[in-house]
């Protein structure tokens, strides 16, 4: 019951906005659900049984004849995407909480709907509602970024819109091929479904099908050329939710349907995947290194990042993953945290050139000891989120080849390297005369940086409780590999 | 004594946090008294426990609780408290203390200072997470934790783009130097399932000596200290720190973070002394270093660029020392160092306070007589330095040079030539600073002045302490019992270090070449910088083409800026001009050409039934002709 709660709670709630046509208070009640949803998060938190394989499972047929159920449950790694997206969207929506908002109660509703569709993706377990969930979660966020959005967001949202429905298609070939491959009577259940043993030459169109309906929306290099544009136009609650949660997804579908599933071929292809992912890394790094505006820099290196996450978890082994899941939730903090700071600036002094700015750290201290942090976190310094997960990935990766470690490993210096630029050129020098009346953090606003900063250090100081959900998930998914690690010989 | 352990570093995290959530409301007193107190009070507690460890207890465990739970093994947040990391507690916290009770008179009249308060403490706390750590990765939380705060303190005065570069220049290096460790670390996780030092010595111990893994990580491990401690290639950070606050770059970058490279190799004695090759990497490019910055010292007119030359090239010897197999000797000159080179950049920022800002020693001179303790204290230094008996400095080089001199004759003959030549530059530095005639404005010369008690007591304790720091190992040649060997020879062994070798007599004769040596360098230095006071050349006229080079540090930052900086920019733009041009353009291309194919094939939608019923009767044919074949 709890999950499905989880899903209808944000709906409902997402219902009664685009019904309420603007009427006062519509954002308070925004936030109030999802500070509800935010409490049925943190139940299911304590309610969780590490020993289970399915928590909270709900189970319902839905259209007999096709084996399509309503059934719901929650392994370690859904919980913790949950608990990242119930943490976040309040946190989304409070940024939004400024004078100069000019968001309908339609914009909330948008949120709350995704919140509920991104939920329903991490917690289904049957395939046929977890393609109607990720088909869903799209439509909100089209709608976000094509009204809300900056400069040319028609045209660069449609084209989002389309390539990442591409991928989904590919994806539903896969899932609907996996179908018709369970035992008869067929079923959609996802469980069964990752369990088919497919022949060697459909398992590999299999996997391409998977892969390129996650790839893109990850997204993996070379397919990525949707990202930049869309994170830089889509309003800073698109940007957060885009990156913050819902590529997410795709690396949540590589765990939950690709490496199960295609696991000979995945081994095989594992090289191919690496050299993919770790290009991006380091072409995303390299190119963030120049560029002149703060959004597409948070872009580019968010493309970066979640090319390590990827190249990660095709090691193959638990410390690789336990990696990428801690920093699949460290990012999608981080992230959020970057776009907050990248609105803030950009609300302050209606620019967001880096070259136009300079000198905020004399005139707002506390919106300079948050960026800091924020970027620390970012860079991966110990005892922030972000090293925990980059420690853990890198010494994964040294267990696949020491080589491609060394190589991923040369984006901790690009990574500083950006960041530390960005920072120095916008919060350090003489003040500049769009930033010489720089207002601090408000109190709304600390309500948004304050937990942010917790999560970041504590998350680093403390990694024990997260790694600990995330291991029986990581551990399963391993389990099945073991046999067939030896037995395969990588195409590379 | 766990506690008291554990509080050593969490008392000056506390009080980084108490000034910092507070920084706009503390008043200067009561920052003052919670930095320097906390500092004080780890301080203590660090004498506790190096008396507790001196009288022979077993070392001090204590794990806080479990960090990483990693696959293989889990990762504590631990500490351990042994002779090598109780000595270090005491250079950090003592010295530490002296200079933030030092920062308090220099840092005065700064709108920054609590600011610069809550990063020192949180300074001292990662040094001291960095030597308390009991397993690797408690020594890289402390490794770039240090890194942090040089960051943050060279930049201090932010509103200075040229400190920010340097700032970020130093923190980009040590980041270099960080991947080294960390692959270096990964691989002792790899090859031995754990990165606890007991552990992993114990399972490396194992194994023979020239192990190919081993020597691999060893080096990796060593990348890093080349980036921490300033060794070359990745030193030239190290000059542009000094940006910073005078307090930080004797904290920071003399007396503590930058010998944090020679502690994590002294530290990983166990795995050194197993790779043979390493060690000599190590010690060809210590005494490169000390060679190389030696050289560029002499033609530097920054007070403290001169110093910061010196602390490469001071450093440089401590890893000929690692190098030789003299960890006691690279550890002793560690502590000397951190008394001499603190006590140098101390009285060099009191120089800099009484001359109003300025650090051209060309523009001083005849300082003596306004800043007398300053003049004395800097002259106690710089003797310390210089390896003159009975000061500090002699013994602790010493010590390195009689281990080359076992080991490698030629390395020997380099250190005794980067030693006479610290020996010119620092007495160059002296004379040019303190004797002669006032070479500065007017103005400044009615400004000189003696500086406040709270700069000058800790400048008489740290002169103290350089003058007779050499007492801590007193070679047996001169009666001594080199206490600090037996101390620390529970962590190096007894065994390691063969003194004794070259007789008495040689040891004698091979301090005297280097003392006479040293000797007449001072008396060069007094020829031309007293006796016919020679001041260096004004910037704009020509020099000759070595000084040149030498002046210009051997055209390195523009190598580095050609050859890396550049290059990089360069692929940024070409890479994304090819993300815009390319990649973006393939996609739009295959949208496109969707969109143009299905205009083209809109012409069969004409809504002529007649064209339909025709269509559809071919394409049975056409269907059915298709199964007749197959």
């Amino acid at each position: 019951m709890l999950t499905i709660s989880l899903i209808l709670l944000p709906l409902l709630a997402s219902l009664i906005l685009f019904l309420l046509k603007d009427k006062k208070g519509f954002h308070i009640l925004a936030l109030v659900a999802s500070l509800a949803e935010l409490v049925l998060g943190i139940v299911a938190l304590f309610g969780f049984d590490k020993g289970a394989a399915r928590n909270f499972p709900f189970d319902a047929m839905w259209i007999k004849s096709m084996g399509i159920s309503f059934s719901f449950g929650m392994s370690g790694l859904s919980l913790l995407l949950v608990l990242l997206t119930v943490f976040l969207v309040p946190m989304i929506i409070l940024t939004t909480f400024h004078r100069d908002n000019k968001y309908s109660s339609a914009f909330y509703g948008l949120i709350l709907l995704m919140q509920s569709a991104l939920v329903g993706v991490f917690t289904s377990s049957d395939g046929f509602l977890f393609y109607i969930f990720w088909e869903m979660a799209l439509i909100p966020i089209y709608f976000i970024c094509g009204l809300w959005g900056g400069e040319n967001k028609i045209k660069i949202t449609l084209k989002f819109f389309i390539y990442t429905m591409l991928g989904s298609l590919f994806m539903l070939t896969a899932l609907i091929w996996l179908y018709i491959k369970t035992p008869a009577p067929h079923t959609f259940n996802i469980d069964t479904m990752v369990m088919v043993k497919l022949p060697l030459g459909e398992q590999f169109w299999v996997f391409l099908a998977f892969f390129l309906g996650f790839a893109i929306k990850i997204p993996v290099f070379p397919f990525h050329s949707w990202q930049p544009d869309t994170y830089t136009v889509a309003p800073a609650a698109g940007s957060m939710l885009l990156a913050g949660i819902m590529l997410k997804m795709g690396l949540y579908g590589i765990l939950r349907f690709l490496i199960p599933s295609c696991s000979f071929t995945v081994i095989q292809f594992a090289p191919v995947v690496m050299i993919m992912a770790i290009t991006g890394l380091l072409y995303g790094s390299v190119i963030a290194i120049k560029q002149k505006e703060i959004k597409r820099l948070i872009a580019y290196s968010s493309f970066a990042h979640v090319g390590l996450m990827t190249a990660a978890l095709f090691a193959l082994n638990v410390d690789a993953l336990q990696g990428t899941i801690y920093q699949m939730i460290s990012h999608g903090f981080n992230v959020v945290a970057l776009f907050f700071i990248a609105d803030i600036i950009q609300r302050r002094t209606n620019t967001l050139q880096i070259n136009e700015l300079g000198g905020i750290a004399k005139v707002a201290p506390r919106f300079a000891v948050f960026f800091m942090i924020v970027m620390l976190g970012s860079v991966a310094l110990p005892l922030t989120n972000g090293f925990i997960g980059e420690f853990l990935m890198l010494v994964g990766m040294v267990q696949y080849s020491f080589y491609v470690a060394a190589i991923a490993g040369i984006s901790i210096i690009l990574g500083a390297v950006y960041m530390f630029w960005l920072y120095q050129r916008s919060m350090y020098g003489e003040t500049k005369p769009v930033t010489a009346a720089f207002a601090d953090l408000t109190s709304t606003e600390m309500w948004v940086a304050v937990p942010l900063i917790i999560i970041i250090i504590a998350m680093g100081v403390y990694p024990k409780p997260i790694l600990e959900i995330a291991k029986p998930t990581v551990e399963s998914i391993l389990f099945s590999l073991k046999p067939l690690k030896e037995a395969i010989i990588p195409v590379l | 004594m766990n506690t008291l352990a554990a509080l050593v570093p969490i008392l000056p995290l506390l009080s980084f946090l108490v000034i910092g959530l507070n920084f706009r409301r503390l008043p200067k007193p009561v920052t003052s008294i919670l930095a320097c107190g906390s500092v004080l009070v780890s301080f203590i507690f660090s004498v506790v426990l190096f008396f507790h460890i001196k009288g022979g207890n077993p070392t001090v465990n204590v794990t806080l609780f479990e960090w990483i739970p990693a696959a293989a093994t889990s990762l504590g947040f631990s500490f351990v408290v042994d002779p090598l990391s109780s000595l270090m507690l005491l250079i950090v916290t003592g010295v530490g203390f002296l200079i933030h009770v030092y920062s308090i008179g220099y840092m005065h009249d700064d709108e920054g200072f609590n600011r610069f308060f809550s990063y020192m403490n949180l300074f001292v706390f990662s040094m001291l997470v960095l030597v308390l750590g009991s397993n690797y990765l408690m020594m890289f939380i402390g490794w770039e934790g240090v890194g942090l705060c040089s960051y943050l303190l060279i930049g201090f005065w932010f509103k200075n783009q040229a400190y920010n570069n340097a700032a970020k220049k130093a923190f980009i290096m040590n980041r270099i130097g960080d991947l080294g460790f960390l692959l270096g670390m990964f691989i002792l996780y790899v090859q031995f399932g754990s990165l606890d030092y007991q552990t992993v010595f114990a399972k490396a111990s194992l194994l023979e000596s020239g192990n190919l893994i081993l020597t691999i990580a060893t080096m990796l491990l060593f990348v890093g200290a080349i980036g921490k401690s300033a060794q070359i290639p990745l030193f030239t950070w190290l000059p542009d720190a000094m940006a910073g606050p005078t307090p930080v770059s004797a904290l920071i970058h003399a007396a503590t973070m930058v010998t944090a490279g020679v502690y994590m190799v002294a530290r990983s004695h166990a795995l050194y002394i197993l790779a043979p090759a390493t060690m000599m990497v190590i010690a060809v490019i210590g005494i490169t270093t000390a060679l190389f910055a030696a050289t560029i010292a002499i033609f530097q007119n920054d007070i403290k660029k001169v110093l910061a030359y010196s602390t490469v090239s001071q450093l440089g010897y401590m890893f000929v020392g690692l190098g030789m197999g003299a960890f006691t000797g690279a550890m002793f000159h560690l502590t000397t160092h951190a008394f001499f080179k603190a006590l140098l950049f101390l009285a060099a920022g009191s120089v800099i306070h009484a001359m109003g800002g300025e650090q051209d020693i060309r523009k001083m001179g005849g300082l003596k007589k306004a800043l007398p303790i300053t003049w004395l204290v800097f002259l106690a230094g710089t003797i310390a330095i210089s390896g003159i008996p009975p000061f500090s400095g002699f013994f602790s080089k010493d010590e390195i040079l009689l281990h080359a001199y076992e080991q490698n004759k030629v390395i020997w003959v380099l250190g005794i030539l980067g030693s006479l030549m610290t020996a010119f530059y620092m007495f160059r530095l002296f004379y040019l600073t303190f004797a002669g005639m006032f070479r500065g404005t007017d103005k400044q010369k009615q400004h000189l002045h003696e500086s406040p008690k709270s700069m000058t007591i800790p400048l008489i304790i740290l002169a103290v302490l350089a003058v007779a720091g050499g007492l801590l190992n007193i070679p047996a040649v001169f009666g001594g019992s080199s206490s600090l060997n037996t101390f620390l020879s529970p962590i190096f062994g007894s065994g390691v270090e063969p003194v004794g070798e070259v007789s008495y007599g040689t040891e004698i004769l091979l301090m005297s070449i280097a003392v006479i040596g040293s000797l007449a360098m001072i008396g060069f230095a007094w020829f031309r910088f007293v006796k016919t006071a020679t001041i260096p050349v004004t910037d704009g006229i020509k020099r000759p083409a070595l000084s040149n080079l030498l002046y210009h540090k051997y055209y390195i930052d523009e190598i580095y800026q050609f050859l890396i900086e550049k290059p990089v920019l360069w692929l940024s733009d070409i890479m994304h001009l090819f993300d815009v041009y390319v990649i973006d353009k393939t996609v739009n291309f295959v949208g496109n050409a969707t969109v143009w194919l299905g205009k083209q094939s809109g012409f069969l939608q004409t809504g002529n039934i007649g064209f339909y019923l025709i269509a559809m009767v071919l394409s049975i044919v056409a269907f059915l002709v298709f199964g007749l074949m197959i």
